[in-house]
């Protein structure tokens, strides 16, 4: 799951972590009122949405009066914000951040992430901030320092980055409290983008982002409550209340499958059949006959699908779940489109009778191959 | 031969009594697997499924010389259960349970790093030997006692693969599902080192997918130490980067743990490439028959 940059902001700083005076504002009249009690000569408004890459996409202006925060607030509400993170389609602007303005002398990278290769959590510091990491790591991967996270690693780091003397001790302390977040809130990344040197020789969080780990927030009700709706397709968010894993993509064969690795394997092979899956959609180990009809669906009602590609290899999921989740669709929406269906495993042969006796029009597939090579054909002549 | 486990394999099942537990017991007890026992806390001294419950594993272990365990307490007790099996001394702990948070996951690694066990999963289906020992969640009729290894980060698309060498008459010698999870046990590499020592397999199917270094690391694994034929599978070369495709280690992110990176690496190390995950079985028994 992912916050918003003032949202990280909030989280962080209540572990220590010195980050910029801010106020989050949804019109423009927050924005300059935001500014006016931040007081000060210069401020920066930022677009709040959960991609990088905002400061090249325009997202983040320097103002220098509050006519001209009131200028920014008005053209980056409600704009979409295109950047290297967010896809083609960009991502509407429907928040911003008011900060004031800091005299910065030099930009650091610092990021905490799970290092799956070490397992542990580890520090990733270059003294190259504020530019893209990904780059500065195919470019000159030596101006990066990657280390486990430990004491030691703080004061590493700082000498990396030519910290000395009090900023050095500052930049420790900084670190530890990163890690403490991290550890804390179940984090699955910490990123500061840039950290900062004042010109007054103070360091400061300028950017911050944080990701957590989806499986640990039945533990985090406080982050929980920083989702914000808007940033997440509502289909998807519609399927995670049914414990289902749906990922909304652009083709037109709609897939339900039991498995991560075989939902994978399925939108492969469909693109191998020449077609394009409409979404990934693994329906979990234990999934009921509601979760399943609710993905039936949400398949159903995308006017994009043309076809329907069901691939159940049963271990957890018994069949007989499956086809009675497509009895329970077929009450209230249409079965529009063909459906071919490859139903293989646990009580598989309840599954079929099910069907077969509810007298469903399904295409029934040996298997996964085939079960493809039906479904691009089915889609391609309907559409 | 086969590897990990055979039918002296002495198994418990902690989280026993539950639903999960119960159902997925009895058939393990149906395949014929060395079934002990098992553990949930408060219900020692009963009897389940015709076999002892007790409060521990270390009960377990005491008493019924339990050495292996499969775990399917829920999220937030596993890698408890994971710990307690390993101070048990339990030497194979194979964890089903699906969504332990990372951090948590962190703590069982170093936790058992110096000890000796081996850990399969989490979220994964769990080992089989056909007509042996079955271990898991997998379907056992599909497997038929044979020539080729599986070792995969999937559950279903293992399945997949499994029913494709049967039907071409090579069967399995092992198969295990390492778990789709970024912090697990078991890895590619350590299946390799298995397969390739074990007399009876004599060739492997690897299933990756997307996210991670595990098949990088595999691929370097192949070109030094491994003689035996390796097709493989990588899932997702579809999925778009930054979103997690269901598996929490299955993500794109910054450009590293794509598809194409994995196939390209594991092809440079002398693996069997094969892009249509239906035709595993086909690819392997041309490899045989041409050895």
């Amino acid at each position: 799951m992912n916050i918003h940059e003032y949202q990280a902001k909030a989280v962080l700083k209540g572990f220590g972590v010195p980050v910029p005076e801010g106020a989050p504002a949804f019109s423009c009249e927050e924005a300059v009122r935001a500014a006016r009690s931040l007081g000060g000569e210069s401020w920066v408004v930022k677009a709040q949405i959960h991609a990088g890459g905002r400061g090249k996409a325009g997202g983040v202006r320097l103002c220098h009066s509050l006519d001209e925060v009131k200028e920014a607030a008005e053209s980056l509400l409600g704009t979409t914000l295109v950047t290297h993170q967010t896809g083609p389609a960009g991502k509407q602007v429907r928040r911003l951040y008011v900060e004031q303005g800091l005299d910065i002398a030099r930009e650091f990278y610092l990021a905490l992430l799970v290092d799956r290769q070490q397992e542990c959590i580890s520090f990733m510091a270059s003294p190259d901030g504020g530019m893209d990491i990904e780059q500065v790591a195919a470019d000159t991967p030596e101006r990066i320092l990657h280390r486990p996270a430990g004491n030691k690693t703080a004061a590493e780091m700082a000498a990396f980055l030519g910290l000395e003397g009090a900023q050095a001790a500052a930049f420790i302390k900084l670190a530890g409290e990163l890690h403490t977040a991290f550890q804390e809130k179940d984090a699955s990344l910490i990123e500061l983008n840039p950290l900062v040197l004042t010109g007054e020789g103070r360091l400061i969080a300028l950017d911050a982002k944080m990701a957590f780990d989806d499986n640990a927030l039945y533990r985090q009700p406080d982050i929980v409550a920083l989702r914000d709706p808007d940033e997440e397709d509502p289909r998807e968010t519609e399927a995670a209340q049914y414990g289902l894993n749906f990922i909304q993509l652009d083709g037109n064969i709609g897939c339900m499958v039991n498995g991560a690795g075989l939902a994978m394997a399925t939108m492969d092979i469909i693109q191998l059949k020449g077609e394009k899956p409409a979404n990934f959609l693994d329906v979990g180990g234990g999934v009921t006959v509601e979760a399943v009809t609710e993905a039936f669906r949400l398949l159903f009602t995308d006017d994009r699908v043309k076809a329907v590609l069901v691939n159940i290899f049963g271990g957890i999921v018994r069949c007989d779940i499956i086809a009675g989740g497509l009895l329970g669709a077929v009450k209230t929406h249409e079965m529009r489109v063909p459906v071919v269906m490859r139903l293989v495993g646990t009580h598989e042969d309840e599954g079929r009778k099910l069907i077969r006796d509810a007298e469903l029009d399904v295409r029934w597939a040996h298997d996964l191959d085939e079960a493809a090579a039906m479904a691009a054909a089915a889609a391609r002549s309907a559409s | 031969m086969s590897v990990l486990v055979d039918r002296s394999t002495r198994v418990i099942c902690q989280g026993f009594t539950g639903r999960q537990g119960t159902f997925h017991s009895e058939q393990m007890i149906a395949y014929g697997t060395n079934f002990v026992g098992g553990v949930t806390p408060g219900k020692g001294g009963q009897t389940h499924l015709d076999r002892p419950v007790f409060n521990t594993v270390a009960e377990a272990v005491a008493q019924e010389g339990a050495e292996a365990s499969v775990i399917y307490v829920p999220a937030r007790f596993a890698a408890d259960a994971i710990i307690e099996a390993a101070n048990a001394g339990i030497r194979l702990i194979v964890c089903i349970t699906e969504g332990i948070p990372t951090l948590d996951m962190l703590k069982v690694k170093t936790h058992i790093r110096d000890m000796d066990c081996t850990l399969i999963g989490p979220n994964c289906p769990g080992i089989i030997t056909p007509d042996e020992c079955k271990i898991g969640i997998m379907p056992g009729h599909i497997h038929l006692r044979g020539r080729v290894g599986v070792i995969s980060r999937s559950g279903t698309l293992t399945y997949e693969a499994v029913a494709q060498l049967t039907e071409t008459g090579l069967g399995q010698s092992t198969c295990i599902g390492m778990g789709g999870d970024p912090i697990h046990g078991l890895d590619f590499v350590d299946a390799l080192r298995l397969f390739e020592a074990d007399d009876e397999t004599e060739g492997v199917v690897l299933i990756g997918e997307i996210g991670g270094s595990d098949e990088e690391e595999a691929a370097a694994y192949i070109r030094e130490h491994v003689t035996k034929p390796v097709v493989a599978f990588i899932a997702g070369a579809t999925a778009p980067k930054g979103k997690r495709m269901g598996h929490a280690g299955a993500i794109i992110s910054g450009g590293t743990g794509t598809a194409e990176a994995k196939f390209a690496a594991l092809e440079a190390a002398g693996a069997y490439i094969e892009r249509n995950p239906t035709l595993l079985g086909r690819r392997m028994a041309e490899l045989l028959a041409a050895s």
